[in-house]
């Protein structure tokens, strides 16, 4: 199966692993993401103002891209997935937004069409939880791992569709599935502070180590995350103690795609 | 209710349906800002409501919220209080020289680890 694949700025440059482990391991486990072509940067935010319809618009382009070709559309970074579910909610459900995007762009007859995918739900649909354990080369056996979903995948559920908001199974399944043992806490739900780190760091700390306190008195040893602003505001808080991984990376190392390196 | 103009328009660019409100107080008691805001998520409903928007956009709230859509999520009546902020903030930074972030500050913000995101995110918010 070929996936239309959305990597987003980050995965470009900060959060390389995020991207690379992900595309070696979607190699491995039999699909393909072809990388849209030309595609711009989402915002990170959604845009929530009723009156802001430009700022969707690379979005909208990247969404027709995948339409085109018949393609689902993927992404990793939860920030791009957010934006892109509830753009293309509005694209099939508001029809002044509709409007005035044709206002913007003739060409761009879209009607939220194409399916949005975040990687973890191929893995769960279309590859299956237990095919992927059959294919694990490595089990993490005796990882504790502690899934931090943070805001941008769940909420509002409505919409992003991901998982229970308040219970959420998926990362947990993912990681069973890898041979890890995954550890839940209450707080795997809560915000990190997202762009509120960049002006008030103090806060967002104080936001963070409540998060870790949470998630090492449960007995994590590591936190696994998909978003590079999560993973970025809880190391800045949680140094070595707790350290953060990308989901991709564990995937990766179960499959036996990190052999050789030296940090393994 | 008399509505100012500043009201007409916050409740314009919010799209937030604010006569729902049961006024139960659970948008603020799901907040993770909450200690941190000097009008709470509920309040922004019922100053909305009194046509108090100018509070609303003088409100230390705005660069409080976090967009954690936690108040969306768990409001049992649909109203969006975030949808709000969100319009008071969008009302400030769309007026010359209200910036909440100016390119001047970045370079002593920054951090070799910093992602693009938070960058991107933060311009977002806090700038035009
Ligand atoms: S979106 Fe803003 S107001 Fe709503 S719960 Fe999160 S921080 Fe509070
Ligand atoms: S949770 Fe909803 S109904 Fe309750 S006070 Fe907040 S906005 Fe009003």
């Amino acid at each position: 199966m070929i996936y239309s694949y959305y990597p987003g700025c980050t995965l470009k440059t900060k959060a390389k692993e995020l991207d690379e482990f992900a595309r070696l391991s979607a190699t491995k486990l039999g699909f393909t993401l072809e990388e849209i072509e030309e595609w711009q940067c989402c915002g990170a935010v959604y845009p929530l103002g009723t009156d802001e319809v430009a700022s969707k618009l690379p979005v909208i382009r990247a969404l027709n891209e995948a339409k085109k070709k018949n393609q689902p559309l993927v992404t990793l970074c939860s920030a791009c997935h957010h934006v892109f579910k509830r753009v293309n909610d509005d694209m099939k459900n508001n029809k002044d937004i509709r409007d005035t995007v044709k206002n913007y762009d003739e060409e761009l007859e879209y009607k939220g069409e194409t399916e949005v995918l975040h990687y973890l739900e191929v893995i769960k649909n279309f590859v299956g939880f237990d095919k992927l354990k059959a294919m694990v080369e490595t089990p993490l056996k005796g990882r504790k791992v502690g899934a931090y979903y943070g805001c941008m995948l769940l909420r509002p559920s409505s919409i992003m569709q991901f998982d229970d908001p308040e219970n959420p199974t998926i990362f947990e399944d993912f990681l069973r599935a890898i041979g890890a043992e995954p550890v839940i806490y209450p707080y795997r739900n809560e915000c990190c502070g997202g762009y509120i780190s960049l002006k008030e760091k103090q806060k967002a700390q104080g936001m963070v180590e409540k998060i870790v306190e949470n998630a090492t008195s449960n007995g994590s040893k590591e936190l696994i995350t998909a978003c590079p602003l999560c993973q970025y505001n809880v190391k800045q808080t949680a140094g070595e103690d707790l350290p953060v991984y990308y989901f991709t990376d564990l995937l990766a190392e179960a499959l036996g795609l990190k052999e050789g390196e030296a940090d393994v | 209710m008399y509505k100012t103009n500043n009201t007409e328009e916050l409740l314009n660019i919010s799209g937030a349906d604010i006569k729902r409100c049961m006024k139960c107080g659970r948008c603020s008691a799901s907040c993770p800002s909450y200690e941190d805001m000097d009008i709470l998520p509920h309040q922004f409903v019922s100053f909305a409501e009194n046509g108090r928007a100018e509070d609303l956009m003088a409100s230390e709230s705005l660069w409080k919220c976090l967009s954690c859509f936690a108040c969306i999520e768990r409001c049992p009546r649909d109203v969006k209080p975030a949808r709000l902020i969100e319009a008071a903030r969008l009302m400030i930074i769309r007026k010359q020289g209200e910036d909440y972030l100016s390119p001047d500050e970045i370079p002593e913000l920054l951090n070799p680890e910093v992602p693009q995101q938070l960058l991107v995110s933060a311009f977002r918010k806090y700038r035009r």
